[in-house]
């Protein structure tokens, strides 16, 4: 099954910023184990754009689509049997990032 | 034998067994529910006139079978696993401990971490004990659409987000037990306390039903502490339950019940389970809390009365309790013990401590006010009461602590 895990960061409370090396080392450890799809750490919400088209010409809009306190900070998709692997995943990757994790499978 | 009987008897000893087997083989807690509800629903109308048959479980399990192959080929699922599920149709039947397997696998499920605590009561009644949606809903007073509702997402969750239908490893069974008994001590307790005032005060089917549900696992895993220290638990507690209540529907406290009426068969079940712990800690195996709460209501169970009770063994054991788990709850029922050792002063102090953290709980109130009662502060004690009996949510027990108020001079 394949999970998208998200990690998330809280503006008033935010997570370690030295934790690049040891993401880093996680990720290694993905690959080699067969469950890396792909990774990716994200900007600042600040630099987000919310675009809507379903009207007669499109709105451009700044900012996130919602603002809040929490917010997605980065995400990965991994390749998992079944959630007991990817929970447990999730439990080192939350250590790993010094934040908390959400998994969410894919259809 | 009477078809109805059979039928229910049935009903107790297969129903999880069919659903267990079902969903290994379909892949699918939903299909297997309601296969295992039709082939129930069909045995009620067929075992009438057709005669119950020799094997009752295998004609469950057969008639259910074919039922989810029904709904398959009619809903024309092109999953493999329902595929796979069609083609295996002719194998032989399992061997017994393949199918108890199945049974610890969908425990498991139902009470998977992923799942909220109150879904994983709910779906562990109805997937393993085989209670209604309207039973459970009346057991918990909630709405029968809202339980519903639960299970239903509950169900979609399971297969969207592929949690496992398999007996967790080695290294995760130790944690994933507890989880298990978490949901049968819960059950249990809403059965020996049950909350609100349109209730029975004391719910012997779901006390039993917990108890059942406890004896499946102690038989699946027979070799875990805490699994026999949570059945012993139960039976100890059960075997009183006929003295806990006077026939005026008051709560009696341990004190003053009448222990004559102890079940004796229960107790004896019960201090059997603690003493097989009992030599399993003197080879070094360091007893969970379940084994503690156990070995406490295994003294309790050993005494002729009050005084006869060993006290300071109780209050050792509670301080090993306290050791393993320091809320704040256990050092309230430590001090029940100490009221009995050192006297009712110094169990208050002990008590008075916990206000912070305990003052919306009522049994920390109806402590205090029997401590106040017997140092003889009335007033102290009449207020203590009034907050007991407007935070308690069993009517039995809101009977007990106004008769213990209106009795203060």
């Amino acid at each position: 099954m394949r999970y998208l895990v998200s990690v998330i960061d809280d503006k008033d409370n935010p997570g370690s910023t030295d934790r690049q090396p040891a993401i880093s080392a996680f990720n290694e450890r993905l690959i080699a184990e067969g469950h890396w799809v792909f990774a990716g750490g994200l900007a600042d919400t600040d630099a987000a754009t919310v675009i809507d088209n379903r009207g007669e010409q499109a709105v451009f809009s700044d900012g996130p689509f919602v603002e809040s306190k929490e917010y997605l900070a980065g995400v990965w998709v991994w390749e998992a049997p079944d959630l007991d692997v990817a929970l447990k995943l999730a439990a080192e990757a939350s250590k790993v990032c010094d934040r908390k994790i959400e998994v969410r499978p894919f259809l | 034998m009477d078809v109805r009987a059979a039928v229910s008897r049935a009903h107790r000893e297969e129903w999880a067994r069919v659903v267990a087997s079902l969903t290994r083989r379909f892949g699918d807690l939903d299909i297997a529910e309601e296969a295992a509800a039709e082939a129930f629903a069909t045995a009620v109308q067929r075992w009438p006139a057709d005669g119950v048959p020799p094997n009752p479980g295998a004609w469950l399990t057969t008639t259910a079978n074919r039922k989810a192959i029904d709904r398959i080929r009619r809903e024309n699922k092109r999953d493999d696993k329902h595929r796979e599920a069609l083609m295996v149709y002719d194998a032989p039947p399992e061997s017994v401990g393949a199918i108890d397997d199945d049974r610890l696998r969908l425990i498991f499920t139902c009470c998977h971490p992923a799942l909220a605590m109150e879904t994983r009561v709910a779906l562990t009644l109805r997937m393993v004990g085989g209670l209604t949606v309207p039973e459970i809903a009346r057991a918990f007073l909630v709405r029968e659409t809202a339980l519903e509702r639960r299970i239903t997402r509950a169900k979609a969750k399971i297969k969207a987000a592929g949690i496992p239908y398999r007996v967790p490893s080695a290294e995760d069974l130790p944690t994933r037990v507890s989880g298990v008994l978490a949901v049968l001590y819960l059950v249990f307790n809403e059965g020996y306390l049950a909350t609100g005032p349109g209730t029975d005060p004391l719910r012997h089917d779901l006390t039993a039903e917990a108890i059942r549900l406890t004896r499946l696992i102690r038989a699946l895993l027979p070799g875990d502490g805490e699994v026999a220290g949570l059945l012993a638990l139960m039976l100890l507690t059960q075997a009183r339950r006929t003295a806990r209540l006077s026939s005026g529907g008051e709560l009696v406290a341990l004190a003053e019940q009448d222990r004559g009426a102890w079940d004796a068969a229960l107790i004896a079940e019960g201090h059997r389970l603690v003493r097989e712990r009992l030599a399993a800690s003197a080879a070094g195996a360091a007893p969970g809390r379940y084994q503690i709460l156990a070995a406490i209501n295994a003294v309790h169970t050993s005494a002729r009365d009050m005084r006869d009770t060993d006290w300071s063994q109780i209050l050792a054991l509670y301080d090993q309790l306290v050791r393993l788990d320091p809320s704040p709850i256990v050092a309230l029922n430590r001090a029940v013990a100490v009221a009995e050792l050192d006297g009712p002063q110094v169990a208050l102090a002990a008590v008075d401590r916990l206000q912070d953290t305990l003052d919306g709980y009522h049994a920390y109130h109806a402590t205090r006010a029997d401590l106040l009662r017997r140092l003889g502060r009335g007033d102290e004690a009449r207020a203590a009461y009034d907050k007991a009996i407007e935070l308690a949510g069993n009517t039995a027990e809101t009977a007990y602590l106004t008769r213990r108020r209106d009795q203060l001079r």
